[in-house]
């Protein structure tokens, strides 16, 4: 088909605008990125737009790898991630698959019970205090427990298992299979796409949590990367930047290792998404319309 | 009478022409044939219990004088002295307008700005360079806000980039904008288009995906350009979508984004950056105020359950797709 000049001044309108949208979403990333690698002398210095490392140096992610808060904190949140996602995942199936089966008859009441949580809570304080007195304060099981199971993530997961065919269930059972055998046999090997998006989801909140953490946890050796970012980069708390190098120095460093904090946390959530990008549309779309 | 009742293997009930079973009968037998379904739901129902509808039983503290070493049961009932003192407190008026301005903002702008990416997305001619923008622009949706307040401080301070790059090429005098509450709301809203548009397009474009292509080919045939296309055929398409997700949005117009902005805020912006949300956690979590702060939550969890369905009898009336 032949195209108007308008058109095909909207097309080029177009793409330029989705240029200039990708270097706008990308280029804070990138700046951090480049800063992070540079001379730390020269960065606070430096007034303007970054496009190469100055005087590569790795000195900062040297002082972050040093750096006990730091080091504590990620393995912290790497337990945070492989725990709380582990105890959701199982959680999550178990509802999803459970509420997806057809004639059981209190599947749609319990649906409701708990997609009414969706919309109404009992809020912060009472959480908090019934955190306090289940003797959850100040442990790590804080940040696992409360959050067992997105109402959002189980709607998404049991659309998935209701997808599977019935077909498949019925010759199973004929050949003598219960519902745990089908439900790890059958419909969980069927749903692969999804539950890795579950996966990505669970992950990346715990991974990105600090909240709970800031409320629920007072001893230090517990909290996750998060909250030690948010004392790095806004409560500008530099002795938890740091440890290891005496006062005089941290001024101009100060500000690489912030950079360099900043990519040793989120890089790995970031290399990890876009394996799994294709599952998201599909994801995103059920657990939005079946609601 | 059971056993006049065929079943399948599955638990699935064949009905017959026979007599009504009593309740009490199904109930016994859907509970037997359904044993270990009940089984598996057993830990998520008690989660639910303790979890969500725990707090909800939690809530009577907001009518009490809750004190922690008396527990629920031995603080004395007070009525509406809480809410009464909420109302009448200097803080009331604008943490009410504080939450539904921040709110409205967002709907305003952050909400249209996801389906005018998708539209502008679907109308690029070649897919590779469409994917690629799209992976480009999901991305921050991933990043914590931690991180991304973090770099807004950094980028926004005195000297940070954004005002050496204002004094530079235009000679503003640097602008201290995280620390003026006039700035709050457009660096709220403008980090989280930001940060989400290209998530929040997702959906739509999964929308647009949806519409039957043969309507566009009539389109064509009558002589429809683009722009109409996508005015008659593309936006009436995904209208359903939009209003699904406008009402769940509305939902959530109380509990406005409060992780965000308590990093974001400071005493110096509270004018404008103060919300329902980030009160209740100063005078409960910090200044362990509970029942007054419990009040203060439960108020705003009831306007946010009503405007939710408010909503949805809008949409129901109008005619448009609606979420109960």
């Amino acid at each position: 088909m032949k195209k108007s000049a308008s058109e095909r001044l909207f097309d080029y309108g177009n793409i330029i605008f989705m240029m200039l949208l990708s270097v706008g979403t990308l280029y804070p990333l990138i700046y951090v990125l480049i800063a992070s690698f540079s001379d730390p002398g020269f960065i606070s210095q430096y007034r303007g737009l970054l496009l190469y490392p100055q005087g590569i140096t790795l000195d900062a992610y040297k002082l972050v790898f040093m750096n006990p808060n730091i080091t504590n904190a990620y393995g912290n949140t790497l337990f945070y991630v492989f725990v709380g996602t582990t105890f959701n995942i199982i959680m999550t199936s178990l509802g999803a698959y459970a509420l997806s089966r057809r004639g059981v008859m209190w599947t749609s009441a319990i649906m409701f019970f708990i997609v009414f949580t969706m919309f109404f809570d009992g809020g912060l304080i009472p959480m908090y205090i019934l955190v306090g007195n289940l003797g959850l304060l100040d442990t790590r099981w804080a940040l696992i427990i409360p959050g067992a199971v997105s109402a959002f993530n189980l709607i998404i997961m049991r659309t998935a298992f209701q997808a599977v065919p019935y077909s498949l269930e019925e010759s199973a059972r004929i050949d003598g299979a219960n519902d745990w055998t089908i439900m790890f046999r059958i419909v969980l090997p069927l749903s692969l796409p999804v539950m890795a998006v579950m996966v990505l989801f669970y992950g990346v909140s715990h991974w990105n949590s600090w909240f709970p953490a800031m409320i629920y946890l007072q001893d230090r050796t517990l909290l996750p990367l998060q909250l030690v970012l948010r004392e790095i980069l806004i409560t500008n708390n530099t002795d938890s930047m740091l440890t290891a190098i005496s006062s005089g120095d941290k001024a101009p460093i100060g500000e690489t290792v912030k950079y360099a904090t900043i990519i040793v946390s989120t890089v790995p959530i970031l290399l990890l998404y876009p394996f799994l990008q294709k599952y998201f549309v599909k994801g995103v779309m059920i657990g939005a319309i079946k609601e | 009478m059971p056993d006049l009742q065929q079943q399948t293997s599955s638990g699935t009930i064949v009905k017959k022409d026979f007599p009504k079973e009593s309740f009490r009968h199904r109930v016994i037998r859907d509970f037997k044939v359904n044993k270990m379904i009940y089984l598996m739901l057993l830990p998520v129902v008690v989660y639910y219990l303790i979890f969500h509808y725990g707090p909800m039983y939690g809530l009577q503290i907001a009518f009490k004088d809750y004190a922690p070493t008396k527990g629920f049961w031995g603080s004395s009932w007070v009525g509406l002295t809480h809410f009464q003192d909420f109302f009448n407190s200097f803080f009331f008026w604008r943490l009410l307008k504080n939450t539904l301005l921040l709110s409205l903002y967002s709907m305003l702008f952050f909400f249209p700005a996801g389906i005018i990416l998708a539209l502008l997305l679907n109308e690029l001619t070649s897919n590779r360079f469409k994917r690629l923008v799209q992976t480009i622009t999901y991305m921050p949706h991933f990043v914590s806000l931690v991180v991304i307040v973090g770099i807004m401080f950094d980028f926004l301070s005195v000297n940070g980039l954004i005002n050496n790059l204002l004094s530079s090429v235009f000679g503003i005098e640097p602008i201290p904008f995280m620390r003026e509450a006039g700035w709050f709301r457009s660096l709220y809203i403008g980090s989280d288009i930001w940060q989400n548009i290209g998530w929040s397009s997702i959906i739509f474009l999964a929308a647009i995906s949806n519409i039957d292509t043969s309507l566009y080919e009539a389109a064509r045939m009558d002589g429809a350009g683009r722009w109409k296309q996508n005015l008659y055929i593309t936006l009436p398409g995904i209208m359903p979508t939009i209003v699904i997700l406008l009402i769940l949005f509305i939902g959530k117009f109380m509990t406005v984004g409060v992780e965000k902005i308590l990093l974001m805020y400071n005493p110096i912006t509270y004018e404008t950056a103060d919300v329902i949300q980030t009160f209740v956690y100063r005078k409960g979590i910090l200044e362990a105020n509970f029942s007054y702060s419990a009040a203060v939550g439960l108020f705003n969890a009831i306007i946010s359950l009503t405007l939710l369905v408010i909503a949805n009898g809008i949409a129901r009336r109008t005619g448009e797709s609606k979420l109960w």
